[in-house]
C-alpha cells in the first residue's frame, strides 16, 4: 500500500500599503531600526487602532481575483500572546469573520492544470522583528515592520506534493503582483508561508498527524522542506511509530526540519473579538468600483495576446505570466508593429539572459523605448538579427541607446548588392580548392563561403543577400 | 476669599468680576491639596505648569469656557510629559508622549490640570484600596473609603479643593465614588467621549465622564470633554447638544421608571428610606413612576467579571518589560523577565482578574464562559430597549449603602463586586447614568443614580438639576452645609 501526502499552505503576503494597517506608520522597507514606528506601533498605553480602508481594498481584489466571496463585514479579533517584538502583547487579526472567503486558483504542473480551493484571506498586523545576533547576549527589537499589513491566505488541504504546493505558491504570487497588491519581493520577507505536510495511506479515510513547517520564504525551500517532511514521516510511520503533531522550523543550511514546539508546547491563543474595532462594512458601490477598476489578468491576458497580437499560445503564455514581462510586451508593441518579433525576442535572448542573471525584466537595463526601437532597426534592416544579439548584450551591460551603439560601433547593415558580390566574388577567387570540392558534391562548403564573407564584413552583410549572392556566383563560376 | 466647595460656576463668576485673579485662584488650590495631604488623593503634582498657564490666562485672558478652572486629571489618562501612572507601580516611572483626547479637550477650553488623581491600580476595585500609591481618605471619615475606582478624583472634589475632576467608569467608578462622596458624577452613552490616551481596562465598558459638586458643573465639562475622535473608532459621530440648554426646563410629566428586579428589601432601612424621600420629591417636581421590568439585569454582576477581566486580561499584555513602564531587575531569560516583571509591577486585584480573563479565554472555555456573558450582554441592552419605550429615565440608589470602613471588603472579593451591583448594568448596555447626592446616612452622604436613554445625557442633567435647585443634599460638605 502506497503513501500518500496532503499538503495545505499558509501563505503571508505583505500588502503594499503606504501605511501601516491600523496607524499612519510608514511601511517601506530598509529604513534604520526603530524608526517608522508611532504611538500606536509600539503599543503605548492608552492608544487605539484605525483600520486602513486601503487595506481592505487591496484585501478584496484578491478576493475577486480568485472568484472568493467577499464578506462585505468583516471584524478583527486579537490573537493573545508574549513576545518581546508583539508590542501589544497580542496581535490583531481576522478569525471569525475575515473579508475573503472560499474562493480557488489554478495552478499547472508538467502541463497538468489543477484548481486548488482556497479556505480563506484575513487582514492581520505584522510583528517587529528580533535580532539575536547582533549583540552578545541581548536581543535587539525593530519595530518597523510591526503593524503592516499582510494578507493570510489559506488553501485547502488538497496539494498533493512538494511540485504542487510551489506551483500554488507562484500562482498566487502571480495573482497578487499582477493585482499590484504586493510587491512579491521574497528576499525582503513580501511573501512567506507556513506549511502543512501530513501523509496517510492511500486508502485511509482519515488525514495522518501533520506538521507545520513555519515561516518559509524561496520557492526552492518550500520544495526541500517539503519533501524532507514527507520522508521524515513516511520513515517515522513504517517504523510503526505515530508522527507528534507539532511545529517545525526548516533549516536550510542542513536541509532538514526541526522541532520547534509540539502541541503541548503550543500557545492558547485566547481568541475574541477586538474590542477596540467596530465591524469592517465594505458598501454595494465600494466592491462595484473596485470590480470595475480590476486589472487584467494573465489569464485573459495570455488569450487576448493571441487574438490580438496573433501569438503562439505558448509564447502568449510564458509573456503574460509575469506582470513585468507583459508590461515590456505592451510597451514595445505600443511603439512598433512587429509584434511577433517582440514576442520571439522576449521568449528568446531576452529570457535567456533573466534566467542567466536571475533577474526580472524591470532590474535590467532593458526599457521598453529601447526595445522597440531595436525590433524597428531588425525590421528595417539595419542591422541582422545576429547584430542586435550584441546590441542587446551592449544595452544589457550599459543601457544605452540602440542608434547609438549602431553608430558608434559601425554595426550597420551592408545592403550595397554590389559591395557584396564583389567581395565573395574575391572569396571564391581566393579559394579555389574549396570552390571544386563544392562543385564535387560537398554542399557543406556553402556555410564555409558564407561565414568568410561575414568574416570580410565584420558581421555587417544581410544574409539573406549573402545567401543569394554567392548561390547565383558559385553556379556561375 | 475662600475658593473651597465653590462651584464651578462659582468661580468662574469670582474670575470675570476679578475678585480673584487666576495665579491666585491655582496658589489657593494648591494650598488647599497641600492642607489636604491626607487624604491621600492625588499621586502627581503639576504645580509649576498650573502657575505658568494661570499667568498666562491672567496676562492674556481667554474666551474658553473653562478658562482658569482648576481640574483634577483621573491618573488614568495620558498626560504630555507628566507621570502617568494609573495607580499602579507598573507605571511608576512613566511619561507619555502625548495627552488623551479628553484632556487635550478640557485644556483646549482654559482647564488648568493641577495634578494627576489617585485610584484603585488600573481602575479595578471600588475602595481605591488597590492603589500602590496607598488608600484615598473619604473626606468624610477618617477610615472610611472613597469608592473606587476614580476614588482621588472624588475626594479632592468633595474636600473642595478643586471645582471638578475627570474620572473614568467601567462598572460604577464615576457614580460609586460619587455616591460615596457626596458629589455629582456622570457616565456617558458609551462613544460619546473619546478613549484615545486612557489607558485601557475594558475596552467595551470604559468610558470617561465628569465628577463635580452639582449637575450644572458636570453639564459644563461634559459640554467640554465629548468630541467624536477619528483616533477612537468606537466613539460616536453624533451631534453634540449644549448640555446646559435644558438644565431648567420643567420635568413635569418626566416618567421615571423603577427596575422590579432591584428588590430593594434586602438593603439597609436606610437606604431605602433616602430612596423613598427622593422619590417623593421627584413627584412633587411633577414626575410619575412607573414599575418596569428588566428580567436580565440580575445577571449583570456575573456577566460584567467575565466580559470585563477577559478584555482586561489582553489589554494588560503590553506591560511586558520590554518597552516601557518598569522592568524587573536582572532576569536571566525571556520568561523570567516576563514573569517577575508582572508579578512585581501589578497588585493582587489586578492579577486575580487577569488571571479570570485568561480562563474565560481560554480554548475549551471560551464558549461556556465569555461567548455566553456576551450574549446575556445583548439581552440586558435589549431589555433597557424596551424599557425605554415606557419610561424617559430609570432610577434606583446608586450603592446599596454609604461609605464603608478601610478594610472591611478587601478580603472578600465577592462582596466588593456587589458594590457595583446598580451601577454596571449601564455599562453593560453602553447607557448614559449618573450619581447624585440624595441623603445622609449616619453623617455620611448616599447616591441617587439616574439612567437615561442611549445619548439622553441632556435629560439625565435636566432631572438632576431640577432635583438640586429643590433641594441641598449636594450642598453638604464635610465641614457643615456650605453657606
Amino acid at each position: 500500500m502506497s503513501w500518500e501526502t496532503v499538503i495545505g499552505l499558509e501563505i503571508h503576503v505583505q500588502l503594499s500599503t503606504d501605511s501601516k494597517l491600523f496607524s499612519g506608520g510608514s511601511t517601506s522597507f530598509g529604513a534604520e531600526p526603530n524608526t517608522h514606528v508611532d504611538l500606536i506601533d509600539l503599543g503605548l498605553p492608552g492608544v487605539l487602532p484605525v483600520a486602513n480602508r486601503g487595506a481592505f481594498h487591496k484585501a478584496i481584489r484578491f478576493g475577486l481575483a480568485t472568484n472568493a466571496e467577499i464578506n462585505q463585514t468583516s471584524t478583527f479579533d486579537r490573537k493573545n500572546y508574549f513576545y518581546p517584538d508583539l508590542p501589544k502583547g497580542y496581535q490583531i487579526t481576522q478569525m471569525a469573520l475575515p473579508i475573503v472567503g472560499k474562493g480557488s486558483i489554478k495552478i499547472e504542473v508538467e502541463g497538468q492544470e489543477k484548481i486548488i480551493n482556497i479556505t480563506r484571506a484575513h487582514l492581520e498586523e505584522d510583528a517587529g522583528k528580533s535580532i539575536h545576533d547582533l549583540f552578545d547576549g541581548e536581543t535587539g527589537v525593530d519595530l518597523n515592520r510591526a503593524g503592516t499589513p499582510l494578507l493570510e491566505i489559506v488553501s485547502e488541504p488538497e496539494i498533493a506534493n512538494a511540485k504542487e504546493a510551489v506551483a500554488y505558491f507562484k500562482a498566487i504570487r502571480q495573482i497578487v503582483t499582477f493585482l499590484d497588491i504586493c510587491d512579491g519581493n521574497m528576499a525582503q520577507g513580501s511573501m512567506r508561508c507556513d506549511v502543512n505536510v501530513s501523509v496517510k495511506k492511500s486508502d485511509a479515510a482519515e488525514l495522518g498527524t501533520r506538521a507545520e513547517i513555519k515561516n518559509i520564504n524561496s520557492f526552492k525551500f518550500i520544495e526541500k522542506a517539503i519533501n524532507f517532511e514527507i520522508d521524515r514521516q513516511i520513515r517515522i510511520l513504517e517504523a510503526g511509530d505515530s508522527v507528534i503533531q507539532e511545529t517545525r522550523l526548516y533549516d536550510s543550511v542542513k536541509n532538514e526540519t526541526r522541532s520547534m514546539r509540539s502541541k503541548e508546547e503550543a500557545n492558547d491563543y485566547r481568541y475574541f473579538p477586538c474590542p477596540d474595532l467596530l465591524p469592517v462594512v465594505i458598501s454595494d458601490e465600494e466592491l462595484i468600483k473596485i470590480k470595475n477598476n480590476l486589472p487584467e489578468l494573465p489569464d485573459e491576458k495570455e488569450k487576448r495576446y493571441v487574438k490580438e497580437f496573433d501569438l503562439d499560445s505558448s509564447e502568449a503564455k510564458i509573456i503574460a505570466s509575469s506582470k513585468t514581462m507583459a508590461n515590456m510586451f505592451e510597451g514595445a508593441c505600443a511603439k512598433t508593429d512587429d509584434s511577433k518579433l517582440i514576442a520571439n525576442w522576449l521568449v528568446g535572448d531576452i529570457s535567456a539572459l533573466l534566467n542567466k542573471e536571475n533577474i526580472d525584466i524591470d532590474e535590467s537595463n532593458l526599457t521598453s523605448e529601447n526595445f522597440a526601437t531595436l525590433i524597428e532597426r531588425i525590421s528595417d534592416k539595419t542591422i541582422s538579427g545576429k547584430i542586435a544579439k550584441s546590441v542587446l548584450e551592449e544595452i544589457w551591460e550599459t543601457g544605452n541607446d540602440v542608434d547609438k551603439i549602431i553608430e558608434s560601433k559601425g554595426l550597420v547593415q551592408i545592403q550595397d548588392e554590389s559591395l557584396l558580390e564583389t567581395i565573395a566574388q574575391t572569396v571564391i577567387d581566393n579559394n579555389p580548392s574549396q570552390v571544386d570540392a563544392f562543385k564535387g558534391g560537398k554542399d557543406k562548403l556553402f556555410g564555409f563561403f558564407v561565414g568568410q564573407v561575414m568574416k570580410e564584413t565584420q558581421g555587417k552583410a544581410n544574409p539573406q543577400s549573402v545567401n543569394e549572392i554567392l548561390k547565383r556566383l558559385l553556379s556561375e563560376s | 476669599m475662600s475658593i473651597q466647595y465653590k462651584s464651578i460656576k462659582e468661580l468662574k463668576n469670582m474670575l470675570n468680576d476679578k475678585d480673584i485673579s487666576h495665579t491666585e485662584l491655582v496658589q489657593e488650590t494648591f494650598l488647599n491639596i497641600k492642607n489636604n495631604s491626607a487624604l491621600n488623593s492625588f499621586i502627581t503634582l503639576n504645580e509649576e505648569e498650573s502657575l505658568k498657564k494661570a499667568d498666562n490666562l491672567d496676562n492674556n485672558p481667554s474666551s474658553g469656557s473653562l478658562a482658569g478652572i482648576p481640574i483634577a486629571q483621573k491618573d488614568l489618562f495620558c498626560t504630555k510629559d507628566l507621570k502617568t501612572t494609573c495607580g499602579s507601580n507598573m507605571l511608576s516611572n512613566f511619561i507619555p508622549p502625548y495627552s488623551a483626547t479628553v484632556i487635550e479637550n478640557l485644556e483646549n477650553a482654559g482647564c488648568i490640570s493641577v495634578g494627576k488623581t489617585n485610584m484603585d491600580e488600573f481602575a479595578m476595585g471600588s475602595s481605591n484600596e488597590t492603589s500602590f500609591y496607598g488608600n484615598v481618605q473619604n473626606p468624610w471619615g477618617e477610615n472610611l473609603v472613597p469608592g473606587g475606582s476614580s476614588g482621588g478624583s472624588a475626594a479632592a472634589v468633595a474636600a473642595g479643593i478643586v471645582p471638578a475632576a475627570s474620572g473614568t467608569d467601567t462598572g460604577g467608578s464615576i457614580r460609586q465614588p460619587a455616591s460615596l462622596c457626596g458629589i455629582s458624577g456622570l457616565k456617558p452613552t458609551y462613544g460619546r467621549v473619546s478613549r484615545w490616551g486612557m489607558i485601557a481596562f475594558a475596552s467595551s465598558l470604559d468610558q470617561a465622564g465628569p465628577m463635580a459638586r452639582t449637575a450644572e458643573d458636570c453639564a459644563l465639562l461634559l459640554n467640554e470633554m465629548c468630541s467624536y475622535d477619528e483616533k477612537d473608532t468606537t466613539s460616536i459621530d453624533e451631534v453634540i447638544p449644549d448640555f446646559t440648554e435644558n438644565l431648567n426646563s420643567s420635568i413635569q410629566g418626566l416618567k421615571i421608571g423603577l427596575v422590579k428586579e432591584f428588590d430593594l428589601s434586602k438593603l439597609d432601612n436606610d437606604v431605602v428610606h433616602v430612596f423613598e424621600e427622593s422619590k417623593k420629591h421627584y413627584e412633587s417636581l411633577g414626575a410619575e413612576f412607573i414599575e418596569i421590568s428588566l428580567p436580565n439585569i440580575t445577571l449583570s454582576v456575573p456577566t460584567y467579571y467575565v466580559v470585563a477581566p477577559a478584555e482586561c486580561s489582553s489589554n494588560l499584555s503590553r506591560f511586558d518589560g520590554v518597552k516601557f513602564g518598569k522592568r524587573c531587575d536582572n532576569p536571566k531569560d525571556l520568561e523570567e523577565l516576563y514573569i517577575k516583571t508582572r508579578s512585581e509591577g501589578f497588585g493582587d486585584e489586578v492579577k486575580r482578574r487577569i488571571l479570570i480573563g485568561s480562563y474565560v479565554l481560554s480554548a475549551g472555555f471560551y464558549d461556556a464562559y465569555y461567548k455566553k456573558a456576551q450574549q446575556v450582554r445583548r439581552l440586558i441592552k435589549n431589555d433597557f430597549d424596551s424599557a425605554f419605550k415606557s419610561v424617559d429615565i430609570i432610577m434606583s440608589p446608586t450603592t446599596r449603602g454609604a461609605a464603608f470602613e478601610a478594610g472591611s471588603k478587601s478580603d472578600d472579593p465577592i462582596q466588593m463586586y456587589l458594590e457595583d451591583l446598580f451601577t454596571i448594568p449601564a455599562n453593560l448596555a453602553g447607557l448614559p447614568a449618573m450619581s447624585i447626592p440624595n441623603g445622609m446616612i449616619d453623617n455620611k452622604p448616599i447616591g441617587l443614580q439616574l439612567v437615561g436613554n442611549f445619548l439622553d445625557e441632556s435629560r439625565l442633567l435636566q432631572a438632576a438639576h431640577n432635583f438640586q435647585i429643590s433641594t441641598d443634599w449636594h450642598l453638604k460638605t464635610p465641614s457643615g452645609n456650605k453657606s
